[in-house]
């Protein structure tokens, strides 16, 4: 397991651009624009804006499964060119071979890796199997198992791999409300037991704060960096923070940012008829 | 927290819905036994018109003539059983060859995009045409024996299993994909652990097709030139207006068909185990 030195920068990203070419149209859009910001070793970082912010494309290029166009992504001090092992992704769907089981979807990344001896992926197997609290269900298969079920499965296998840093987009905006209080608080156990360092994609605000140790705010059209907040919430959280007076003021002034933002890209027109005129 | 077992449930709770539910043989099994039931009644009423002489035995055959027949052709003279295995040879010659081939290339073409544009427009082409049209072509390339049959049965067969195992390797999901590539897989772990699996289910049913066009190939071919094979004794049975022995020849082939879609079903049930069971 690696070290966790508060002081080291575990990513970087300096003046990240990213253009995309629509069909019909004769400028490029702008999906992310001049994008810089560091994580450091062992932090939460959660990534909030409304839709088309560029956000998930954010987290492709730092994934290395898209090319950026201007600016550089470093991960502890090397340069992202394509997907490497020391990233790990969390998709938001959970993305299992449905033709493998529990044990063998969270022995897939590390398999595919080559780095780790055939034993030990066993044991690695069995041993984030058990951190995500799937003990018994290793000999299921993805159909056999719910969506907050399938998302563990999801975190285990990219845990499995020891990554430098693990890049989680969205992953429990497919489930149902109640479960993903569940899951976000899991995982904030997790986290705390893995000492990974950690950056995370959503819309949900309540989220991002709940999870976070800093939040950045993306603006969107162009996609690019709004604002940057500290959570000042001491750990461990319970989830009795989200109803916190502080905790809704945070919330609420990075709402308030984002509405902005949405009501300028038009998002919000047929909420404010007053605007549009 | 102390469990509650469901037989504590004194109050208020159904005596019955503390038993198991189970169901019935009838239940468990209705598909299988209304079609038997189906199929009797169907066979019942054909033999009381038959018994009754309401069929012509020139044109037409009753129940029991077809298994007396066939009983004859297979037991007794067994004058059926030398067209039976060379039919069987040709087929079988022909459709493991189109399956041999056909599978990897098209899975070849399903995942290369070069090879597939140069030979899309003859696979589109030939696959539209009805292969029965070569037949007069084989025949002279290859005379009228075994060659010119396992020929016929395997183009018969190629097409529907190349097509599918191609469109099976292009549907793979781009998802899981980008998954393995994001934990670094190569070319070969995408194909081996994503590619292959995902198309097996593909690879079935165009063996499936294969088989019903393959069975199509090897009538048609025997029917069209030569002196053996169930093909030719369809002929022949339909010129001399011998009608029992055509339908034995039906039965014949319409058993191999199931006999082998049976055993691609059981194949198939093997490779997808993990699919939640469907009704």
């Amino acid at each position: 397991m690696l070290q966790v030195n508060p002081n080291a920068t575990r990513l970087t990203a300096r003046n990240v651009s990213k253009l995309f070419w629509v069909e019909g149209e004769t400028d490029p859009t702008i999906a992310l624009h001049d994008v810089s910001l560091d994580i450091k070793d062992g932090e939460f970082v959660c990534i909030v804006g409304p839709s088309g912010c560029g956000k998930t494309t954010f987290l492709n290029l730092v994934a290395g499964l898209l090319p950026y166009d201007g600016g550089e992504i470093g991960i502890s001090g090397n340069r992202v060119d394509g997907p490497g092992r020391d990233r790990a992704v969390v998709f938001q769907q959970s993305r299992l071979l449905p033709w493998r089981t529990t044990f063998d979807n969270v022995k897939y990344g590390m398999e595919l890796h080559r780095r780790f001896a055939k034993s030990e992926i066993d044991d690695r197997a069995q041993h984030f199997i058990d951190m995500v609290g799937l003990r018994g269900f290793e000999r299921r298969h993805p159909a056999q198992l719910s969506g907050g079920m399938q998302q563990r499965v999801n975190l285990a296998r990219a845990l499995a791999t020891d990554p430098e840093i693990l890049l989680m987009d969205e992953p429990f905006a497919a489930l149902d409300a109640q479960t993903r209080e569940f899951m976000q608080a899991e995982l904030l156990r997790i986290w705390t037991e893995a000492n990974k360092t950690v950056m995370f994609i959503t819309h949900q605000i309540d989220e991002a704060v709940y999870l976070a140790d800093r939040v950045f705010v993306f603006g969107t059209r162009p996609g690019r960096m709004r604002a940057e907040f500290d959570i000042p919430f001491e750990r461990p959280r319970k989830l009795s923070l989200k109803r916190n007076p502080e905790f809704l003021a945070l919330t609420d002034q990075i709402w308030t940012l984002i509405e902005e933002e949405a009501s300028r890209a038009g998002l919000m027109q047929a909420a404010n008829p007053a605007e549009s005129r | 927290m102390t469990a509650i077992h469901p037989s504590d449930l004194a109050n208020g709770v159904k005596r019955e819905a503390l038993i198991r539910p189970t169901k019935s043989f009838y239940q468990r099994n209705d598909t299988l036994i209304i079609g038997i039931i189906s199929v009797v009644v169907v066979l019942i009423v054909w033999e009381i018109a038959w018994l009754a002489g309401r069929i012509d035995p020139l044109f037409f055959s009753g129940p029991s003539a077809i298994i007396e027949r066939l009983w004859s052709g297979l037991i007794t003279r067994g004058d059926m059983i030398p067209h039976i295995i060379f039919s069987a040879q040709n087929f079988a010659a022909g459709f493991s060859l189109a399956a041999i081939i056909a599978i990897p290339l098209g899975i070849a073409l399903g995942w290369y995009r070069m090879p597939r544009m140069i030979l899309d427009p003859f696979i589109t082409s030939l696959y539209s045409t009805p292969r029965i049209v070569f037949v007069p072509l084989f025949v002279m390339w290859f005379g009228l024996g075994f060659a010119s049959k396992m020929v016929i049965v395997f183009m018969s067969a190629f097409f529907p299993i190349l097509l599918n195992v191609m469109a099976g390797v292009r549907t793979t999901d781009d998802q899981l994909l980008g998954a393995a590539r994001s934990f670094c897989a190569t070319q070969g772990d995408l194909f081996r652990t994503i590619v292959l699996p995902s198309t097996v289910p593909f690879i079935i049913v165009g063996l499936r097709q294969g088989v019903a066009h393959g069975l199509i190939g090897v009538v048609v071919g025997e029917f069209f030139a030569g002196s053996k094979g169930v093909g030719y004794l369809v002929g022949e049975a339909g010129t001399t207006f011998k009608t029992d022995l055509l339908f034995a020849c039906v039965i014949v082939i319409a058993t191999a068909g199931l006999t082998m879609a049976a055993i691609l079903k059981k194949v198939e049930d093997h490779f997808q185990s993990w699919r939640p069971p469907q009704n």
